[in-house]
């Protein structure tokens, strides 16, 4: 495919791109991002081709494989075109089904369809409650091409932006249409993506860089990564885009190593972009030369920084430094660099097609545009969800997510990630904005949305966040380092029943001491977790830390199996399943549990027979006899 | 070189801008506690004792002030209530190793337990070692809590035994391991 020299040729070739699409009306696309993979969804595309071969339909019939379509919950998702129908939970086993019928008989396979409460079938992507109240700006594209094809990003209108921008627009407009449109950075932070352009632009000299964020370490979190496996040029074209609009003439995508298939499929677009000439010298006749190259980084939470993640690239060890002098003026081997989040680069193509006003509308006053969550944790349909800004919790969590499984309480919602903060069931109604969440005592971070349910300890939790950071900070700061150690440290002692009173006035002066000295992001908020736990759960740390219970029967140490001996038919079903021989009583008679000896499986209460129901978890410690050696370990 | 003034605890200082405000304001006379800093060094900003109060316009915040650069205007306090109090809880979080700054403090015990050793990780002898020495012998290994100071694999023998870092360790951590540098068993251990 020879280069493209001037616009006209980009718009001859979205032109044949089109016709080439349309003359295949039939397309059976299924979702191959992470998580359908996971769910086999290899074996269903194997299974697909098979059956579209078999019934000779290969010239007819196009199969595509996408990105996530989000709904992750219930992959792998399939959908036939042009009938839209959506099918779920798709296995190779129905690929026959799904040709036979849909293809060639033009009707769908109704037992794939998603089901509604009230039993009734739902046909199209669109239908489901899941996308109903979404507004799918970015991931949209996910769902109709191949991540693998330039020709496909391009066939639905891809690098019309840049060409808009590159011919029509000076790079002045081009910042002024950022800053008018009110986006703030995705990454986390929040910042105006306008105003550190204009930074960066205005820096002096002349060698400047433009780098993407890909450095997603939130656990539960994979909107970045979702977008950079189900459309690379989407952010390769915003950060082109960028990149002239700044006056930068090199980019980096910083990716982990861990994403395999969105190195893999950023890799593939840079070089398929360099061979249309979009990227390299002289952009579409334009003048302007650029060109990109992927950085993989080795796995550290704390290279998502952005003075750590330029020392990486730089080649160094992955440590934040001061930014008294902000990257921007000074980053990447000291020239002005600016940063951005995948996703806040995937925004630029949008606003520059539909305009700034429009973009500046969608969502609310201070935070426009639309967000990428993983709604993830106890919730029915977990998954990756976009929506503009200010949607409430509550909306986000019962209308799309379909609430809580098993008809479970919802206790908290985790958002912003390790650094962000636990929103009670009573701030719901908070709506989700940059500003909002902060003043709820959280954040919005990266977009990490972790719903938690009757069953979570709050302790616990706040201990699994402090313990992640503990083990992903640098290290290079005392109060981060010896402050996390030692709330690590504390938060272990509660929940293994060694509370102490104080315990929690001792954890917020800590808190406020590594909020106010701590050298970088991650140590400035790393107490948030902690802070917001406290604040709301403050009743659940003192049941933990007085009574030595943990009411949600999820601290290993502060919980106990027992047997109801009015309710036990001595069986011995838990005695012939127990693997440390804790259960005592002879056949026929009712059992006891050597508390000693139990190692807490919980096997016990699993194979109890139902009608019986003789064994419960009971919060608080097992009384053990004066003289075992297990109390001795605990008090010595 | 632009001569710039600013005001450090209420006295008119003039200064070159861009000059690290710590040099400045102990030129000015303030007394300012570090452990991680030293003129030799190009490393900044670990131990975080040196935070001060900037007031640059509107904005109040708290800067180490090693790593910041002066500017024409600002208001430093170098010591006032609140950096007094993250201070000593800073020298707590240390305690029993950096006692110089424990007597200072008034810290006689820490309200923490779990291990910690001899080596209070200010990183002097890594940052000498690399940056003056140009060495490279010694780096951080690992990170987070289980950062620690070692040799790098394989070069402990490239060490010229310039004995710079026996002097620049306050933990006893680096020792003298008969004219060779060695590193002190107690430092992480707790014991």
């Amino acid at each position: 495919m020879p280069r493209l020299e001037n616009p006209h040729e980009l718009v001859t070739l979205r032109v044949r791109s089109r016709v080439q699409r349309a003359a295949k009306p039939q397309r059976i696309s299924i979702c191959g991002g992470t998580g359908c993979l996971a769910a086999k969804a290899s074996g269903c595309i194997e299974a697909l081709r098979a059956a579209i071969e078999r019934h000779h339909l290969s010239n007819k019939v196009e199969l595509q494989e996408t990105g996530c379509h989000g709904l992750c919950e219930r992959g792998p998702i399939v959908v036939v075109a042009p009938q839209q129908y959506c099918y779920l939970g798709v296995t190779a086993a129905d690929a026959d089904e799904i040709v036979e019928q849909s293809i060639i008989q033009g009707r769908p396979v109704e037992r794939l369809m998603y089901q509604n409460d009230g039993a009734e079938r739902v046909a199209s992507l669109e239908k489901i409650p899941f996308y109903r109240d979404q507004q799918r700006l970015l991931l949209d594209a996910n769902t109709r091409i191949d991540p693998r094809s330039i020709d496909d990003y391009i066939a639905i209108g891809g690098y019309t932006a840049l060409e808009r921008a590159l011919i029509h627009m000076r790079p002045e407009e081009i910042i002024a249409s950022v800053k008018e449109s009110g986006l703030r950075g995705r990454g986390g932070g929040g910042f105006p993506t306008g105003k550190k352009w204009e930074t960066t632009r205005n820096a002096p000299g002349d060698l400047k860089y433009v780098v993407v964020n890909a450095d997603e370490g939130d656990p539960g979190a994979y909107m970045d990564r979702s977008l950079l496996e189900g459309n690379p040029h989407g952010i390769l074209e915003g950060l082109i885009i960028g990149a002239f609009a700044i006056g930068a003439q090199q980019g980096y995508v910083y990716v982990r190593q861990e994403y395999p298939l969105a190195v893999e499929n950023t890799v593939r677009a840079i070089e398929q972009a360099r061979e249309y000439g979009l990227l390299g010298q002289d952009i579409l006749g334009s003048g302007f030369n650029f060109d990109v190259d992927v950085h993989r980084g080795a796995g550290a939470f704390v290279s998502g920084e952005s003075s750590a993640l330029m020392a990486a690239i730089e080649g160094h060890v992955g440590r934040p430094r001061s930014k008294y002098v902000h990257t921007s003026v000074s980053g990447l081997w000291d020239r002005p660099t600016n940063l951005n989040n995948v996703e806040t680069w995937a925004n630029i193509p949008h606003i520059i097609n539909k305009g700034a006003d429009w973009f500046a509308n969608v969502g609310t006053k201070t935070s426009p545009g639309t967000k990428v969550f993983s709604l993830v944790g106890k919730v029915q349909n977990s998954g990756l969800v976009e929506v503009p800004m200010g949607m409430s919790l509550r909306k986000i969590v019962y209308d799309i997510g379909g609430g809580i499984p098993g008809n479970k309480r919802l206790k908290a919602v985790q958002t912003g990630g390790p650094s962000g903060g636990f929103l009670p069931e009573s701030m719901l109604d908070v709506p989700v904005d940059f500003d909002e969440l902060r003043n709820a005592g959280s954040m919005m971070g990266s977009g990490g949305m972790i719903v938690m349910d009757e069953d979570s300890c709050m302790v616990d939790a706040a201990r699994f966040y402090v313990d992640f950071l503990a083990h992903e900070s640098c290290g290079k700061c005392l109060p981060c380092r010896e402050g996390l150690r030692q709330l690590l440290h504390i938060l272990n002692r509660i929940v293994a029943g060694d509370g102490r009173e104080g315990d929690l006035e001792l954890m917020e002066e800590l808190c406020d001491t590594l909020a106010a000295t701590a050298l970088c992001a991650l140590g400035t908020s790393a107490p948030n977790p902690v802070r917001s736990a406290i604040k709301h759960f403050r009743s659940e740390f003192e049941v933990h830390i007085r009574e030595k219970r943990c009411p949600s029967l999820a601290c290993m140490d502060l919980f106990h199996y027992d047997i109801n001996t009015r309710l036990c038919n001595g069986c011995s079903l838990c005695q012939k399943n127990c693997p440390s021989d804790a259960i005592r009583g002879e056949h026929k008679k009712p059992k006891t549990i050597d508390q000693e000896s139990c190692v807490k499986c919980g096997n016990c209460e699993t194979v109890c027979p139902p009608k019986l129901d003789a064994v419960s978890k009971v919060a608080g410690r097992a009384q053990l006899p004066e003289h075992s050696p297990l109390l001795r370990q605990k008090t010595g | 070189m632009t001569q710039i003034t600013l005001e450090i605890d209420g006295k008119t200082v003039e200064a070159v801008e861009g000059s690290s405000l710590l040099d400045v304001a102990r030129q000015a006379g303030a007394d300012i506690p570090t452990l991680c800093q030293n003129a030799q060094l190009n490393e900044k900003g670990s131990c975080r004792l040196c935070i001060v109060e900037v007031v640059k316009g509107k904005k109040r915040s708290l800067v180490a002030s090693c790593a910041y650069p002066v500017e024409n205007g600002l208001v430093v306090k170098t010591s006032t209530p609140e950096i007094e109090k993250h201070r000593k809880l800073l020298v707590e979080l240390l305690y029993p190793t950096a006692l110089h700054l424990a007597k200072r403090y008034g810290v006689k015990e820490s309200r923490f337990d779990g291990p910690r050793g001899d080596c209070n990780l200010c990183g002097l002898c890594v940052n000498y070692c690399r940056d003056v020495a140009h060495k490279n012998v010694l780096f951080f290994e690992g990170r987070g809590v289980d950062r620690k100071v070692s040799f790098v694999p394989g070069k402990a023998h490239e060490c010229s035994s310039c004995g710079a870092c026996f002097d620049l360790c306050s933990g006893g951590f680096v020792v003298n391991n008969h004219g060779m540098i060695g590193l002190n068993e107690r430092a992480y251990s707790g014991s």
